[in-house]
């Protein structure tokens, strides 16, 4: 276990110095900009910026994960759903026209409330029938395509943003810049971060929890009322999902399929992280996150999605129950 | 609104390249999913390579449409041994993340400028089958019926097509009824059980992985030549989820399946798409509801709700047994 553990430092000293080697082949046709490092610094914020929103969506979707086993392919669109709620409350020529926190604050208490009614309406019905865990996943497969289409009927296929904090000029931070927006993203969501990890430690709902995520039947007998608690993991990820998609939203932009793309993303955090611990997925998301961006050094951005995948299916190779995952015998 | 032009799309659509492409890859998935009790993700990925490795053959390195051929099964297996590799031994849902992971990873580097020189990048290739079309032995005419009406390069693809799926079939009904089928089945039905008995789950897997992987790519090359053309974002996950879809209505685990899964599932989406246009265009349905660009939407939000209707009142589809279908992650 220690030889693989060391890999992954080894693995990335070997990109480190191999980043010198293409930074030279490029500067023959780039213009002398800022150096390597100072690069490297950006990048790795931005990094950490992309990371904090996967792992506030990916939170929810981990949380899921453990107490129900169910893995949940309509996640994204919770996110989706969150960002649009808030663009037409903000910006729809036939909305309010609110200023976007009332408007995101609405979104959040509308992906919690869509979060409950989902897993009260389709999951803890189709549970109790002993509907198979595989059923289960290829519905939510279904699931995904049917809102992600709603969204898209109602939405349009236009990319649009927010009316306010559009356009900023960056902090200078000496080598590295951030807008004031993206800063108070990354706080926030480290907050939020920090909230729920609190929740889970210090409260009673949070230690019911991860009573219910470590072993269900056990928790089940010692009195725990295991749908409220599945209720609330729902509510709490439909909630911190939105909130993460009118984040995403802000950062990037809003398109109908915006969760979808989140997911895969999502999905590589919480696996990196070891499957159904909540402060994996957190940790993994970072690393999912900083990845995508560091990869934009020395590839083409467009890969930039696909240096993060690959980065799961490296982790699976070397530590297969993940950076924070607890080993349990597999096949 | 014309219920023959309604109609005479449907079964264009349901006995048309594509639903026979989407029957190979099915057959492909349907070892995984069906016998195996593999949660493969990544179907479309073994469609892509199969496709590419005849483009890229063709286009970019000037060789024969066959070698080409050879060379996209090659590049198939290649992707079941890496994908098998670390995800076999773990958990289902590490395999159902990993290959959908590896689908938008080979997406992605397929479409980027980095790759561009080789696969044309987001504008693909075209114009890479001509060695096919050299060979039709059908002569120049109208053929068909009705009102669906074939020229004779598209007989000619339309009878390949579903001559493989025909043969592809036969030879996995072989497969699933001789001892290495059984083998496969008790692996879904209990993996420890087969263990116990002395069976090397995992290599059985792989061989699993590996044939239907293979016959997935062959999916994909009937798709590319076909239109003769090749796109990296036709082969998005969404194609997956069709084949989920279709495999299900078929019926999983049934050799069968996948073929009448095929047909019915391109009829009913086209039947959709085509009495949705006709009736907007008619006003039967108010512009403002939903309008005709958006069809393609409504279309697959509908592609959605059956599959989740059919894994929930119907998982075994129209052909399987209920009793085999009652999967479980361990």
């Amino acid at each position: 276990m220690r030889v693989s553990r060391m890999l992954v430092p080894v693995f990335a000293l070997l990109l480190m110095a191999l980043a010198p080697a293409s930074a030279m082949a490029q500067s023959n046709e780039v213009p002398r900009g800022p150096t390597f490092l100072d690069r490297a610094l950006q990048v790795l914020v931005d990094g950490i910026q992309f990371g904090s929103i996967i792992a506030i969506t990916a939170v929810g979707l981990s949380l899921v994960f453990g107490t129900t086993h169910l893995i949940n392919f309509a996640h994204g669109e919770l996110v989706t759903i969150g960002a649009v709620v808030a663009f037409f409350l903000n910006v729809a020529a036939s909305g309010p026209g609110w200023h976007l926190i009332p408007a995101a604050l609405v979104a959040i208490a509308a992906g919690a409330l869509l979060g409950g009614l989902i897993e009260r309406g389709i999951w803890r019905p189709l549970r109790k029938r002993g509907t198979g865990m595989i059923n289960l996943f290829i519905i939510t497969i279904g699931f995904s395509l049917l809102l992600r289409h709603v969204v898209l009927v109602f939405y349009g296929t236009r990319p649009q943003s927010y009316r306010e904090y559009d356009i900023q000029q960056a902090i200078d931070l000496g080598p590295v810049g951030i807008t004031p927006r993206d800063l108070t993203i990354v706080v926030l969501s480290v907050l939020v971060l920090l909230g729920v990890a609190f929740m889970l430690q210090k409260t009673r709902i949070g230690t019911a929890i991860r009573a219910v995520s470590a072993n269900r039947d056990l928790a089940e007998a010692s009195g725990i009322d295991v749908n409220r608690v599945v209720l609330v993991v729902w509510v709490l990820g439909g909630g911190l999902a939105a909130l993460g998609g009118v984040f995403f939203g802000l950062t990037e932009i809003i398109t109908w399929d915006m969760g979808f793309r989140l997911l895969l993303l999502m999905f590589a955090g919480i696996i990196l992280g070891g499957l159904g611990s909540a402060y994996g997925a957190m940790v993994g998301s970072f690393v999912i996150g900083i990845v995508a961006q560091v990869s934009t050094l020395w590839f083409p951005i467009d890969l930039q999605n696909a240096w993060a995948l690959l980065a799961l299916i490296v982790v699976l190779l070397i530590r297969p129950q993940g950076i924070l995952g607890q080993r349990e015998r597999v096949g | 609104m014309d219920w023959e032009v309604i109609l005479s799309d449907a079964v264009r659509s349901g006995i048309g390249p594509v639903a026979a492409a989407y029957a190979l890859a099915a057959i492909g998935l349907n070892i995984h999913f069906g016998y195996t009790g593999l949660l493969n993700f990544g179907q479309v990925a073994f469609m892509l390579v199969g496709a590419y490795g005849v483009a890229v053959s063709v286009s970019t390195f000037g060789l024969s449409l066959w070698v080409g051929v050879l060379i996209g099964l090659a590049c198939s297996v290649v992707l079941a041994l890496l994908l098998g590799l670390p995800t076999l031994r773990l958990r289902a849902e590490y395999l159902a993340i990993s290959t959908i992971a590896a689908g938008e990873i080979l997406r992605l580097f397929y479409r980027s400028s980095w790759a561009e020189p080789v696969t044309g990048g987001v504008f693909g290739l075209q114009q890479f089958a001509d060695e096919f079309y050299d060979i039709n032995p059908v002569p120049r005419d109208r053929y068909g019926f009705w009102l669906i009406k074939y020229s004779s390069q598209d007989l000619w693809a339309l009878l390949i097509a579903w001559g493989l799926v025909l043969l592809i079939t036969v030879l996995v009904a072989l497969l699933v009824h001789s001892p290495w089928g059984r083998v496969l089945r008790s692996i879904r039905e209990d993996e420890d059980a087969a263990r116990s008995l002395g069976k090397s789950v995992y290599s059985y897997k792989m061989q699993s992985l590996v044939l239907g992987g293979a016959i997935g790519s062959v999916g994909g090359m009937i798709l590319a030549i076909d239109t003769q053309s090749v796109n990296p974002d036709s082969y998005d996950p969404v194609v997956t989820f069709f084949l989920y879809t279709l495999l299900v209505l078929g019926g999983a685990g049934r050799v069968l399946g996948p073929i009448v899964g095929a047909i019915l599932f391109w009829m009913i989406l086209t039947f959709f798409d085509s009495a949705l246009r006709q009736a907007i265009g008619a006003g039967v349905i108010p512009q403002d509801v939903i309008s005709a660009p958006e069809v393609g939407a409504v279309r697959l939000a509908l592609v959605g709700l059956g599959l989740m209707l059919l894994m929930i009142f119907r998982p075994q589809g129209i052909l399987g047994s209920r009793r085999e279908m009652m999967l479980d992650v361990r």
